[in-house]
């Protein structure tokens, strides 16, 4: 049975998301970012269904625990598209559409190839391990790529407000996660914290998000650089 | 040794988007003038000093909450902690460093004033339509 810290933040944590789709509608910006909000969609729908998953069969049954791992491994992949769509927002006056979805998938083949290497060895239940293990790769994958963006923001000047906080808002999220997976393999004693601290990071995004298309309008500018000012 | 460098590469990437994520939230809100009355009750006028960031989040904590606020007022009093510490210790050492730290305190203190005023509106138009009700 999952006690009350895990129904608390599943409800918030899906509430939040519907909440970033009815700010986007209301915003005039669902179409505009519809791979963002697909995947907020998409994670709404994961954490429904797991939901029902869970009450149909049980908390200790195989259906709920490989339900479990594939939804959020699929979530995890839809994440990484959202991600190449900001970049091919970030890249859009460079012409570079196609080339930034070729290397989002090459990228994505990689990082299962190279998760299939560390599990390969493990012959019982590999499928299940080797869906754990890309869903963490594809995190610090994805943050290196966030950081990266980044980057590509600054040097091409990028103003656009909404854009940046998306970014930066992601990139706190995959940076979370990075951190937990790692504290996950240096502190294994401690599996019950660092399992329950992504539920409280998974409301993150949605809250950063709805605070974006509520807040900030589509026209608002901000000079990057002036982010990144260090003190001299 | 493969996770200890994933968790010093997240932690430092972590810092780094959430000191540039708090800054763009200060830096849309520094935009915004503030109204003569809020401008009163906090005693700021056009720049804030982070001594008084303590005073104008008690006020702020007076008002109604706004739930699309929250995570920004939150993400901004991690963001002044996190300064704080700074302005204590690495700070007190670099005389560069101290200038930084004051002038995005004040920043912290003027982006509370911007919420604060929000909410004051907020509350007003609530009271405004159970009138008309």
């Amino acid at each position: 049975m999952l006690g009350p810290y895990t129904y608390c933040t599943w409800l918030v944590c899906s509430v939040l998301e519907a909440g970033v789709v009815v700010c986007a509608i209301k915003a005039g910006a669902f179409r505009r970012y519809l791979p963002l909000n697909l995947w907020m969609l998409l994670e709404l729908l994961s954490g429904l269904s797991r939901f029902y998953v869970l009450h149909s069969y049980g908390l200790k049954s195989k259906e709920y625990s490989y339900f479990y791992y594939y939804s959020e491994a699929l979530a995890t992949i839809a994440l990484y598209f959202a991600l190449s769509s900001l970049y091919a927002h970030v890249l859009e006056e460079l012409k570079v559409e196609s080339y930034v979805r070729m290397g989002a998938v090459l990228l994505l083949v990689g990082t299962a190839i190279f998760s299939y290497s560390i599990v390969r060895q493990s012959a019982d239940r590999m499928t299940t391990r080797f869906v754990v293990e890309m869903s963490q790769n594809l995190y610090f994958v994805g943050l290196v790529l966030t950081y990266l963006l980044w980057g590509a923001i600054l040097k091409l000047r990028e103003t656009r407000t909404r854009l940046i906080q998306f970014v930066l808002s992601l990139g706190v999220l995959f940076s979370l996660f990075a951190a937990n997976y790692a504290l996950r393999n240096l502190y294994p004693d401690l599996r019950w914290l660092w399992g329950s601290l992504p539920q409280l990071f998974d409301c993150f995004l949605p809250l950063a998000w709805c605070y974006t298309f509520l807040r900030i309008p589509e026209e608002a500018r901000i000079a990057p650089a002036r982010l990144a000012v260090a003190p001299r | 040794m493969m996770a200890g460098i994933i968790l010093v590469c997240s932690v430092v990437l972590f810092l780094q988007f959430f000191v540039f994520y708090c800054r763009s939230l200060i830096a849309v809100s520094a935009k915004q003038a503030l109204s003569p009355e809020v401008q009163e009750v906090t005693g700021i006028q056009r720049t804030a000093s982070g001594d008084d960031f303590q005073r104008v989040m008690q006020l702020l904590q007076l008002c109604p909450e706004r739930r699309e606020d929250r995570n920004g007022i939150q993400a901004i009093g991690l963001y002044f902690r996190l300064l704080n510490l700074l302005h204590a210790t690495v700070a007190r050492l670099v005389p560069s460093m101290n200038s930084w730290t004051e002038a995005e305190r004040g920043q912290c203190t003027y982006f509370a004033a911007v919420a604060l005023e929000r909410r004051i509106s907020f509350s007003r138009d609530m009271l405004a339509q159970q009138m008309d009700a």
